[in-house]
């Protein structure tokens, strides 16, 4: 067995950790960016680091490192599982049984993350549909849509063909001010993709429904792309005025009538906490500390890719 | 493709206020602002149908359509969505507030009033 296995493991089992601290950390919402960049990076760290070693326990030496010598593998696999067993051609079942494990994983993943885009886009083109038939402009909020109900909602649909709903219990809830709020904090979802950065959390979370980390790292992700989208938005308006709008959708959408409706668990205090960097801000991260950050995410991606093709 | 949206809308428009289910011929008649080719307005119902907006019947030799459900059966669907209450995960929209406990609710309430703001619900 070569050491690059050894590494590999090591980084796998130590972005758990990571990811842990992660998720309790404080300094994320003073640079949402950085914390959202480190939180990929550690998943896909992980994810190669994971495929990669367990591959790389089914590998013999070959020139292209774990990936090169986890083909090989297969094939001296293979040929050895042909003949009679003998100890040699047992170590090659073995290792079969390695590199099948980490396809396996890979696949796992690959099959999670197609099919979370593909109930996503289902999802979005019903609803477009929907709103196609019901919704209508208004004045009072152009650029998006509303749909009569007086339920508190707004949201955005994003995608090619993206779109920002208001509901007319949410015009009724708001002040003009606030409204603009609320269009400039969804605008700035649609125009930088934040959808795109949840989706692989919201995937890793259909591979693994048990693990609470998973699921924190989901919710971490998702309450850092809202930070971003209200830090966009208080470039063009005031922060009381978000914040404002912020406390009344959610005092108004802690009241929606239960009854017939599922009763999901919310996970506590984003709103508030939302609220609360709004009106009292924290400093932002010094800018060398973002930096660092920064490369730390990029060693972490880094490292299982050198790993996987690095000949030994 | 935009004007074909606007007129699906235009015609579920005529069958959602509709008591009774209409026949093609009717569907236009109620159009006739748009003037509007028969043939338009049967792939219009047609592809409604197919969408299962629209449901349709025999009348003897004409075919009646309805819509499968009433408007706010669809507003409700929009919600329920829209505010994350199917327990759908998949992320597919992006609230602008997630939906609070009660407890939440409450701390949120008591820091409007501390703002000097009522609370309009």
């Amino acid at each position: 067995m070569f050491p690059p296995v050894l590494l590999l493991a090591v980084v796998a089992v130590g972005t758990v950790p990571a990811a842990a601290a992660l998720a309790s950390a404080r300094w994320p919402s003073r640079s949402p960016a950085a914390a959202i960049l480190l939180w990929q990076a550690l998943g896909l760290s992980w994810g190669l680091a994971a495929v990669g070693a367990l591959a790389g326990l089914g590998a013999v030496h070959a020139r292209w490192g774990v990936a090169g010598g986890a083909l090989s593998g297969a094939i001296h696999a293979l040929r050895h599982a042909a003949l009679e067993p003998t100890a040699d051609a047992m170590i090659a079942v073995a290792r079969l049984a390695f590199l099948a494990a980490g396809a396996a994983l890979l696949a796992l993943l690959c099959w999670v993350l197609l099919a979370a885009s593909a109930t996503v886009l289902l999802a979005r083109r019903r609803h477009r549909t929907l709103l196609s038939l019901l919704a209508h402009g208004d004045p009072k909020v152009p650029g998006a849509l509303v749909v009569d109900s007086p339920a508190a909602a707004a949201y955005c649909v994003p995608g090619l063909r993206s779109r920002i709903v208001v509901s007319a219990g949410t015009l009724a809830l708001l002040d003009a001010a606030e409204l603009a709020a609320v269009l400039a904090h969804e605008r700035a979802h649609l125009r930088a993709r934040h959808d795109l950065v949840v989706l692989p959390f919201c995937a890793l979370g259909r591979a693994f429904p048990r693990s609470r980390l998973v699921r924190q790292a989901h919710a971490a992700v998702a309450l850092l792309v809202e930070m971003l989208a209200d830090d966009c938005a208080l470039r063009h308006r005031p922060a009381r005025e978000l914040a404002t709008a912020l406390l009344r959708v959610g005092v108004s959408a802690g009241q929606t009538p239960s009854g017939a409706l599922a009763a999901v668990p919310v996970p506590d205090g984003e709103t508030a906490a939302r609220v609360a960097r709004l009106l009292a801000p924290s400093p932002r991260l010094p800018a060398l500390t973002s930096a660092l950050i920064c490369s730390a995410a990029g060693v972490l991606v880094a490292v299982p890719i050198v790993l996987l093709f690095l000949p030994v | 493709m935009k004007r074909l949206g606007e007129l699906e809308r235009a015609v579920m428009d005529v069958l959602w206020e509709s008591a009774e289910p209409l026949t093609v011929r009717q569907v236009g008649a109620s159009l006739t602002d748009r003037d509007l080719a028969h043939t338009t307005v049967m792939t219009v119902l047609d592809r409604l149908a197919k969408k299962g907006f629209a449901r349709r019947q025999r009348d003897g030799r004409a075919w009646r359509y309805c819509a499968a459900e009433d408007q706010e059966t669809y507003v409700t669907e929009l919600m329920m969505y829209a505010l994350d209450q199917t327990g759908d995960r998949s992320a597919a929209l992006t609230s602008f507030a997630r939906r609070v406990s009660d407890s939440e609710a409450q701390v949120l309430r008591r820091a409007l009033e501390s703002l000097g703001e009522i609370p309009r619900d």
